[in-house]
């Protein structure tokens, strides 16, 4: 790859996203716009800013060079991410959400939450746990994104981690969701045709879906020993039931995705900038297919990748890599695609990571501003947007800062962490305020307080992953975990901490006062 | 055995035609749907112009404070 050729197209697509930016810039006015888009977003836009903001590069890269390992199997993710994450979040919670946060005037997940439940300790609270743990997350795309950077064009890491975050800080400060909504729809759109042909391409390499599927079939026997000894059988077939990779892939797939999506507050917000139910329906079609084309993509070709291998070097994929699952699929771009294609592609990578950094800077910046400072200000209106601005810088300081400093142990456990806490502390509350009236305030705040306690307990001394590379259990008690009897070190805390935060704002509410008929048929005005 | 797409395994041959399933039903709903879900104009813009009435308040109001501190 010609690296003065692959340099200008980036800088051509980052001179597009920036005048995006500046459209969007243009058009961004009052808090409204800021935070919520005015509520008047395109639904091709709201579908493709949710896909593209869903969608990291770790979603391609990463879970594709997976695939590479283990096979189709990870297709059962990607049937959840269509089936939970587009059209029961789309369908049963997005349209509830519109409304409801329509009806309450809500600019942020926080806030939706708390001029539900009529407690301003929510809207900080939750604006505080979003605040101080979305960093992680943060810098974990961040670097991902600076990495790749790094090795494509050849950056300095340094200059490239600080380069991309200066971008996406640009456009998200100055544009506000609207900058971040109009480059996830540029992005995604770049995401949607790279995505394509490579499955289209990769099948027409190897002589159609049946055939290609049947020689990837035929290789079964050539499964690494590092990988059939957690389990697996083959590229095509399950592993074996209760075998380690089986379980990794069921509590993945039902537990970190199927159900940690639903309360992403970068994803929820969406559904307020939208606006009728009409905008949702249409979002439907186009996000659905929007996601199967991108992590369907990832899983099959990453799977087939070792029939390409196998015939042109006779090593499968993970050998032809030397070990390393995440150089799959690049390495499979760089040899069986056309060049033009392995530049298309950096770009698609490039887009996956800025749309969901974009967002992921949006959100806390917003918390910061809007749900904390404003909130114990008790100032609202007018310096919102002002305030939001300086959370999202404060946000992409800290995210380059950990950039710096992290070390490599916690980037892998940084992206799992954020999705366990934020299903844990929110989900139950967000589902009860949608759809039970019966929820009370002390119902709602027991659930989210005991829930983000449990999982942040959990993570410091007893999930041995996360204590380990934390470190803070081992500091005070000198042991990495506190309970070493199996299973505890390796459960999620979100496999307990879910149905336990469900049954304590349930129980909580069956005891205290009802919320007042009258605030509950404000909320619930025209709702389903 | 029954072979479907050249995958023997039943379980990755249904997460397959699962993912096509599931996308195809967001196809067919939004299809369905396209025209359907259109807000209330009238009661839409008067909710609007109240809550626009409200935002301004809280400006004014706030920008007032600003002045007596600064």
């Amino acid at each position: 790859m010609d690296l003065l050729t692959l340099g200008i197209v980036v800088l051509i697509y980052l001179l597009l996203v920036l005048y995006v930016g500046y459209v969007a810039w243009k058009r961004t006015k009052s808090s409204e716009d800021y935070m919520v888009a005015g509520r008047t977003t395109h639904p091709y836009i709201m579908a493709l800013s949710y896909g593209a903001t869903f969608i990291s590069t770790a979603a391609i890269v990463g879970f594709g060079g997976v695939a590479g390992v283990y096979g189709m199997g990870l297709l059962w993710l990607t049937f959840l991410n269509i089936l939970v994450g587009i059209f029961i979040a789309f369908v049963f919670f997005g349209k509830r959400t519109r409304k409801m946060g329509h009806n309450i005037s809500a600019l942020t997940f926080p806030e939706f939450l708390s001029k539900r439940f009529d407690s301003r300790f929510i809207q900080y609270f939750s604006g505080l746990v979003i605040f101080v743990a979305m960093p992680l997350y943060a810098a974990v795309v961040l670097i991902g994104m600076a990495r790749f950077v790094e090795t494509t064009l050849g950056l300095n890491y340094n200059i490239a981690l600080i380069t991309m975050a200066v971008i996406v800080a640009v456009y998200v400060v100055f544009g506000g969701i609207r900058g971040v909504m109009y480059t996830d729809a540029l992005q995604g759109t770049i995401m949607f045709f790279g995505m394509a042909f490579l499955l289209i391409a990769t099948y027409w390499l190897l002589g159609g879906v049946v055939h290609a599927n049947q020689l990837l079939s035929g290789m079964a026997s050539m499964i690494p020993a590092a990988a059939s000894s957690t389990g697996s059988t083959g590229w095509t077939s399950m592993p074996i039931l209760g075998s380690p990779f089986w379980w990794t892939l069921v509590s993945t797939l039902i537990l970190g995705v199927g159900i940690g999506v639903l309360s992403q507050p970068q994803l929820v917000v969406r559904f307020m900038t939208v606006k009728s139910n009409k905008e949702l329906n249409r979002a439907v079609l186009i996000g659905g297919v929007f996601i199967a084309m991108m992590t369907g993509t990832a899983f099959i070709v990453g799977a087939l990748s070792n029939v390409y291998f196998m015939q042109h070097s006779g090593q499968i994929a993970i050998q032809a890599t030397g070990g390393n699952a995440d150089t799959i699929i690049p390495l499979f771009i760089a040899t069986a695609m056309p060049v033009w294609f392995a530049y298309l592609f950096m770009i698609t990578l490039l887009s996956a990571a800025m749309s969901t950094l974009s967002a992921q800077f949006h959100v806390q910046g917003t918390a910061l501003g809007r749900d904390i400072y404003e909130t114990l200000a008790n100032k609202t209106g007018g310096s919102s947007i002002m305030v939001a601005r300086a959370g999202i810088l404060i946000a992409v300081l800290i995210a380059v800062i950990l950039g710096f400093i992290l070390p490599a142990n916690i980037i892998a456990e940084g992206t799992a962490m954020w999705f366990s806490l934020t299903a844990v502390a929110f989900l139950a509350m967000y589902v009860c305020a949608l759809f039970w009236k019966r929820t009370t305030r002390q119902g709602a705040i027991a659930g989210l307080v005991i829930g983000t306690v449990y999982t942040v307990f959990s993570f410091l001394f007893i999930n041995q992953k996360a204590a380990a590379a934390l470190g803070i259990s081992q500091a005070l008690t000198g042991k990495v975990v506190l309970i070493t009897t199996m299973p505890w070190p390796v459960v999620d805390p979100i496999v307990i901490g879910v149905p336990l935060v469900f049954i304590i704002t349930i129980v909580v509410s069956l005891l205290t006062k009802p919320p007042s008929d009258e605030h509950l048929d404000k909320c619930f005005k025209d709702v389903g | 055995m029954i072979v479907v797409l050249g995958i023997s395994d039943p379980w990755i041959s249904a997460a397959y035609i699962g993912c096509i399933l599931a996308m195809l039903l967001c196809v067919v709903y939004g299809i369905i749907n396209w025209n359907k879900g259109d807000e209330d104009e009238g009661g839409q813009i008067s909710e609007e112009i109240s809550w626009h009435d409200k935002e301004q308040e809280m400006e004014e109001k706030e920008l007032g404070l600003w002045d007596e501190e600064g």
